[in-house]
């Protein structure tokens, strides 16, 4: 089984996570066409990959570059560097 | 005439005993740790299995539990392999697949039809007619096929268990006790494995007279047993490889997984044999088979054997034999016998006829080996039958080559390939904290294995040391060959096999290469060479060869094949695992039990279904409905999701999650929270309660509640939000107080003003209740006034109790999750994931009004907006006349309309408050309309046709909820 290494607990087996899939930023405002793209279509091809994996015994989620070719973890992403703006709502009432 | 030798000094028998069991009736006798193939072969017994396909006699061959010819089963099992499985008192067995018995199987003259039988045979003779492929397959699955499997089979249940180790060693031969040894000494917890009841390996069959090994196997052997750092582990297969050295250790009672740090894999070598007409009759064995069975079973192979080498291993076999008593007749060497070591020489000296470059022709004899047939080899594999010569002899031994058990290394995405000088696949580049040594790395001499072994131990030490490892995987390698290149001869009359498990001839893999399959793992698919018991393990090899010289190829271009898990077949049940299902117990469990609940799965959470007895379901369903809308009922709602969401950005967090607007939700209210994915479909609804500025309570449904704490989570960290999520589900319960008395009832225990200006209908309120703490929502998913209370876990129980007793007056009842789906089904309210599936957006759902898309954001905002013009099904509620006594109604019928399938029930059942069916269907649009007819296919092919109407079916204006109305009944 394979080991996820967390920046903080160390190598936990993969039992105890929840795949949550690749990083990927909607395109807030684009065309039908690419908006349509976005939601259904994935990039299938063996490479270095950003991915949510969410550690269910902690309740946490972590970000992680792998090669999923090698299936080896390349390193952890500091959730900081991925971050981005909601589209601005309504102030707070 | 018994074959028995004198004690032999490695041997693994127990001489003061007997053990006796018999064969298709036929009683043997044998010593405790004889296996079955030994012990028959000690009797005489030669004709020990018959092949899968033709039927034709077979004998020994590896010892090493690749002679899936020699296959036989009892009443327990269908698998059991005579060359390693022991003997005990009163076993009774069986030689597998043979229709008639061992001594007459019926099937005997499928050889002769082995001339029709050719390559691909099935995938052509039967494809047309089409229709009478039904009848061919009959035969064929009557013909085929390993056992039977008795049906009657007794459950067995075998645990698996954890262990762990830094450095794990597989196999214990020399190489492996050596490397285990090593890493140990440099302080490492070392777990060493092998597949045999006992260590030794190669030095204990094929090392037995030479007095380098005698000094290295004491000093192991003894060192090893008193290393307190390594935990020795026999009859242990080691499966297969998993990520991360994730290794199941396979032990005859249960399967250990195993988390090794790094992994030595010792794997040693599987012998191959050499492909010639009759090269399977009993008697015709590898070298190294015969060396096991005299070390280890002190039984004789044969009287006179004809030796067939190519490496300096064959000779070694040979004086062994000698040793044992055999008369070798002669030794045909591959090659050239003056370029081997001195043993050849010594074979000489000892009388020997030694013949220089000749190959076996044949093998003579019909139900085993009476004679051999060799002849000079010419240019390009072809032999000289001018020059052939013959000797009578009862046995040929074969040590023409070996192939890596490196079976583990390819599954942890090692390169092998093929190394020209010692003619062998060998490991090129291994992953981190993978290592071969010893014959599997292509290293033969004792002492340089010794040497390699400690190489890899120490790169083994230097990885969990965190140092980069400096040894030399090449440095010990062997610069002779210790293979023949074409071990092969080709013979008109075939039956010169290259597969044993699924008698492949050469000519059905020479057909193979013809028809156009150019690499080894497409060849395997067509040919089905290598896919039997033994996976290949002594037909792969050959099977590369041919195709390679066919072809003109490399090996390496030809590709080996990577075996998948497991090494050795494994009993089922030690792979299956147990049902293990945790069940969540709400705290009102027990007050359940009390009442007389009769429980249901709803997740992971055991829930009431209803209260009462079985036979009485139904009555007891519509009378806890009854005692809702009437008067009052209770329900535990404590599986529903509940989370907390505080901080400055919790109002925008939900805003963006939910499809209503949330910002602008007034503190002590709530408002409905409808979650849909990013392709628009409905994943989630529940309640958004605001207590604060920045204090939000939201509840979620059962089975979704992980899922969304968890996807709020992910979405604070994503977009940076100054939240904090708590996930209270399991450590608060919860309960609805519903029905027209509840008010009437909460009011004599909390001092909250339950008025309807001071506690509006969707208001959330802090309080006590009965003294104890209690958040309180107005919620209308039954439909009627009421409320819904959570309370701390511990509390709850009093909470119930007080309710119960407190409720009498008013006639409370508890309602199960059965009337409250009727409840909610009667005001048309949908259950995510029934009512809705894995397409179902909100505009589907009738819910329009749920979706705020003049939002800026939320998550599947711009989907919805896409889809809304497009929206092509429509839930609408439907009814039966009161009368209606057809065929039962259940979800999942389709809607027929046109005999298309137009749409599907989703939720149909009584309505005890109306008196009839009523149900919800999702349907295609242009079929949706008031009145309009619903054509629902029942179970038997009925049509019944119901009729379309508004929901809510119940209370369409919701002045049950509201307190007026309470309070003029009252009055």
């Amino acid at each position: 089984m394979k080991l996820i290494p967390l920046p903080d607990l160390g190598p936990r087996p993969r039992s105890e996570f929840d795949y949550g899939g690749e990083l990927r930023r909607p395109p807030m405002g684009a065309d039908t066409a690419l908006w349509a793209a976005y939601v259904f279509n994935r990039q299938g091809a063996p490479g270095l990959l950003r991915e949510w994996w969410y550690h269910r015994p902690t309740g946490a989620w972590y970000l992680f570059e792998r090669d999923t070719l090698a299936d080896r973890f390349i390193r952890h992403i500091p959730v900081q560097d991925i971050q981005y703006e909601l589209p601005s709502a309504d102030p707070a009432v | 005439m018994s074959c028995r030798l004198p004690i032999q000094p490695f041997e693994w028998l127990d001489r003061h005993q007997r053990v006796r069991f018999t064969l298709e009736g036929r009683g043997f006798e044998g010593y405790p740790g004889d296996c079955v193939s030994s012990a028959l072969w000690a009797s005489g017994q030669r004709l020990l299995g018959r092949s899968f396909k033709y039927h034709r006699p077979r004998g020994l061959l590896s010892l090493a539990n690749h002679d899936i010819n020699a296959l036989y089963e009892n009443a327990d099992d269908t698998h059991i392999r005579g060359d390693v499985t022991p003997i005990s008192a009163g076993l009774q067995l069986s030689a597998t697949n043979t229709p008639g018995g061992l001594w007459h199987d019926r099937m005997r003259w499928l050889g002769r039809l082995s001339p029709m039988l050719r390559v691909g045979f099935y995938y052509k003779a039967f494809h047309s007619p089409r229709r009478l492929f039904p009848f061919w397959e009959g035969v064929i699955r009557r013909a085929a096929g390993l056992g039977k499997v008795n049906t009657a089979w007794r459950r067995q249940v075998t645990p698996k268990w954890y262990t762990h180790c830094e450095v794990l060693v597989i196999g214990a031969g020399p190489a492996g006790m050596q490397a285990a040894l090593h890493a140990a000494e440099g302080g490492a917890r070392v777990i060493l494995v092998d597949e045999n009841p006992h260590i030794g390996g190669s030095l204990d069959y094929a090392w037995v007279h030479d007095s380098e090994a005698a000094s290295i196997r004491v000093q192991l052997k003894q060192a090893i047993k008193a290393h307190p750092g390594i935990q020795v582990m026999t009859g242990t297969v080691a499966g297969g490889w998993y990520a991360d050295q994730w290794i199941p250790l396979c032990t005859p009672d249960g399967i250990a997984k195993t988390r090794a740090g790094t992994m030595i894999v010792a794997s040693g070598l599987l012998e191959q044999p050499a492909v010639f007409h009759n090269n399977d009759l009993p008697g015709v064995m590898l070298a190294s088979g015969a060396q096991r069975l005299v070390a280890r079973y002190a039984v004789q192979p044969c009287r006179r054997a004809l030796l067939l080498v190519a490496n300096d291993e064959g000779y070694r076999a040979a004086l062994d034999m000698v040793a044992a008593g055999v008369e070798l007749v002669a030794v045909a060497d591959l090659g050239d016998p003056d370029a081997r070591s001195a043993l050849a020489d010594e074979l000489r000296s000892e009388g020997v006829p030694v013949f220089a470059r000749h190959m076996i022709h044949e093998a003579e004899g019909s139900d085993g080996v009476t004679g051999a047939v060799i002849a000079p080899r010419i240019a390009d594999g072809q032999l000289d039958l001018s020059a052939s010569r013959r000797f009578a002899c009862d046995g040929i031994l074969m040590s023409v080559g070996w192939a890596p058990a490196a079976h583990l290394l390819y599954q942890a995405g090692g390169k092998l390939g093929y190394d020209e000088r010692i003619g062998q696949i060998v490991p090129r580049e291994l992953p981190d904290g993978v290592y071969a040594a010893g014959r599997v790395n292509g290293v033969f001499a004792l002492a340089d294995q010794l040497q390699d072994a400690r190489r890899a131990a120490a790169d083994a030490l230097a990885v969990l040391a965190g140092h980069t490892p400096k040894g030399d995987p090449l440095r010990w390698r062997s610069r002779d060959c210790h293979s023949a290149d074409w071990p092969i001869a080709e013979h008109p009359k075939g039956k010169n096999f290259v597969d044993m498990d699924e008698d492949l001839q050469l000519r059905d893999l020479l057909d193979a290469a013809a028809e156009g399959f150019d690499n080894i793992e497409l060849i395997k698919r067509f040919s089905t060479v290598g896919m039997g018991p033994s996976q290949g393990k002594h037909a792969n090899m050959n099977a590369i060869r041919v195709l390679a010289r066919t072809l003109g190829q490399t090996i390496d271009q030809t590709g080996s094949t990577t075996a998948r898990p497991f090494y050795h077949p494994q009993r089922l049940d030690h792979l299956a695992g147990r049902r293990f299902r945790v069940h969540q117990r709400s705290a009102l469990h027990e007050q359940h039990v009390a009442a007389g609940a009769m429980f249901m799965e709803a997740g992971h959470w055991q829930r009431p279904d209803y209260y009462g007895s079985p036979a009485e379901r139904e009555d007891q369903i519509r009378a806890e409905v009854r005692a809702v809308r009437n008067g009052l009922g209770i329900i535990d709602v404590s599986t529903l999701g509940k989370i907390e969401v505080l901080g400055p950005d919790a109002a925008r967090l939900l805003d963006a999650v939910y499809t209503m607007r949330m910002t602008n939700v007034k503190q002590g209210m709530t408002r409905y929270a409808l979650s849909v994915d990013e392709t628009g479909v409905i994943v989630d609804d529940g309640i958004v309660g605001r207590l604060g500025a920045d204090r939000f309570y939201v509840t979620t449904t059962t089975s979704h509640a992980a899922a969304s704490y968890r996807q709020l989570g992910r979405y604070t960290a994503e977009w940076g939000l100054n939240v904090r999520i708590l996930n209270r589900t399991g450590q608060l319960a919860a309960m609805n107080l519903a029905g027209p008395h509840s008010r009437r009832l909460l009011a004599t225990l909390t001092d909250l003003d339950l008025s309807e200006d001071a506690f509006p209908y969707l208001g959330i309120r802090e309080a006590e209740v009965a003294g104890i703490p209690a958040r309180l929502m107005r919620v209308g998913f039954v439909g009627e006034l009421g409320y819904e209370i959570h309370v701390p876990y511990t509390c709850a129980a009093e909470l119930w109790q007080r309710l119960m007793a407190d409720g009498d007056d008013y006639g409370i009842r508890p309602f199960g999750v059965e009337a409250q789906r009727r409840l909610r089904l009667e005001k048309g309210h949908i259950i995510v994931g029934q009512d809705s599936d894995g397409l179902t957006t909100p505009y589907e759902a009738g819910m329009p009004w749920s979706v705020h898309l003049k939002k800026p954001f939320f998550v599947g905002r711009q989907t919805l907006e896409v889809l809304q013009p497009r929206t092509a099904r429509q839930l609408v509620g439907f009814a039966l006349p009161t009368n209606y006594t057809g065929p039962e109604l259940c979800e999942c019928l389709l809607v027929i309309a046109d005999g298309n399938i137009r749409g599907r029930v989703t939720s149909v059942s009584y309505s005890p408050t109306l008196g009839h069916l009523i149900g919800l269907a999702m349907i295609d649009k242009p079929l949706a309309g008031i009145d309009q007819p619903l054509p629902i296919r029942t179970t038997d092919g009925r049509i019944v046709e119901a009729r379309q109407v508004a929901t809510p079916f119940y209370d369409p204006e919701g002045l049950r909820q509201r307190a007026d109305l309470q309070l003029a009944e009252a009055v």
